[in-house]
């Protein structure tokens, strides 16, 4: 069988049509279409109520940090479960690869007990 | 499939050939509105909850193509106002409807809505047509999810009649400068 690179034309155009056809269309509906524009319109929607003060306020990191450690937690977790299915498969191998994984989180996790981050006062 | 009793939108009149269909852009255009109105709910009271029995699996507004309620007004097409609506409330009415998209719509849903309903008082708006323009009443306090989907039919119907060009007149500017819009 001999394949042209014209045979791959027709994937092309239909690519073109494909995209075409989604910016044509987003861009005819914005000319098409009614508008209205206000000061009002253009204001942030907060279910009609004045917006008061500014959105981007600086907070406090903790919470920050204590999503990252809900996020290392919860992925060791999700190592630990087939893991702990394969229990038996894995061996010796298995066990002593899964203590260097638990060590090097629960030193970080040490290590932020030690700065620390988890306490709340 | 045979036995499915599954009603599709009749396409509008136009002339049918091999391979082709020919109709007016105004028509096409009001059918695909018709047929996807997204619904805003601004539910203060009772009626808010028999619109909740219109939304769900009994009754489903779903059917008529108000699948998705929206609850930004940027994505809505018709806002339907149901339950009392206080004169502290009115200027937040107002704002909801002003962020709404063109075209809009809006549905009166209960006495309340459509006339301040026994709440003839102080405190009370007598109708949200003194703020914002409305398109469909519907009675009742609280009025039957089938008046309310009898109401978005009835609204469907002014949608798909609509000019394509109606939000550019000028008798729709005067109605809007009327409320002040």
């Amino acid at each position: 069988m001999q394949s042209n690179q014209l045979d791959y034309f027709p994937i092309l155009m239909q690519m073109l049509l494909a995209v075409g056809f989604v910016v044509g269309t987003i861009i005819i509906s914005g000319y098409l279409g009614p508008k209205r524009s206000s000061v009002n319109k253009d204001k942030n929607f907060e279910c009609g109520i004045e917006s008061v003060g500014n959105a981007r306020i600086p907070f406090s990191v903790k919470y920050f940090l204590v999503a990252i450690l809900f996020v290392l937690f919860d992925v060791e977790v999700i190592f630990l479960y087939p893991w702990a299915v394969n229990f038996k498969e894995l061996g010796v191998e298995g066990m002593i690869k899964m203590v260097i994984f638990m060590s090097l989180l629960l030193i970080g996790f040490f290590y932020i007990i030690k700065k620390k981050a988890l306490d709340w006062e | 499939m045979s036995d499915s009793k599954i009603n599709m939108v009749a396409p509008p009149e136009g002339v049918v050939g091999e391979g082709f269909f020919a109709t007016k852009l105004n028509d096409v255009v009001g059918m695909a509105r018709a047929n996807s109105l997204w619904p805003l709910p601004f539910a203060t009271s009772c009626c808010g909850i028999e619109f909740m029995a219109t939304m769900a699996s009994h009754y489903d507004l779903a059917r008529f193509g108000s699948e998705r309620v929206s609850f930004s007004p940027r994505q809505a097409d018709m806002l339907m106002v149901m339950g009392t609506i206080s004169k502290k409330m009115a200027p937040i009415l107002r704002q909801v409807y002003e962020q709404m998209a063109e075209p809009r719509w809006v549905i009166a849903v209960g006495a309340c809505a459509s006339s301040g309903g026994v709440f003839d008082t102080y405190s009370v708006l007598q109708g949200i047509d003194k703020v914002i323009p409305v398109d469909v009443y519907v009675p009742g306090c609280p009025p039957r999810p089938e008046q309310i989907v009898d109401g978005v039919m009835q609204l469907q119907e002014l949608v798909r009649n609509e000019s394509v060009r109606r939000r550019n007149s000028p008798e729709y500017k005067e109605l809007l400068a009327s409320y002040n819009l």
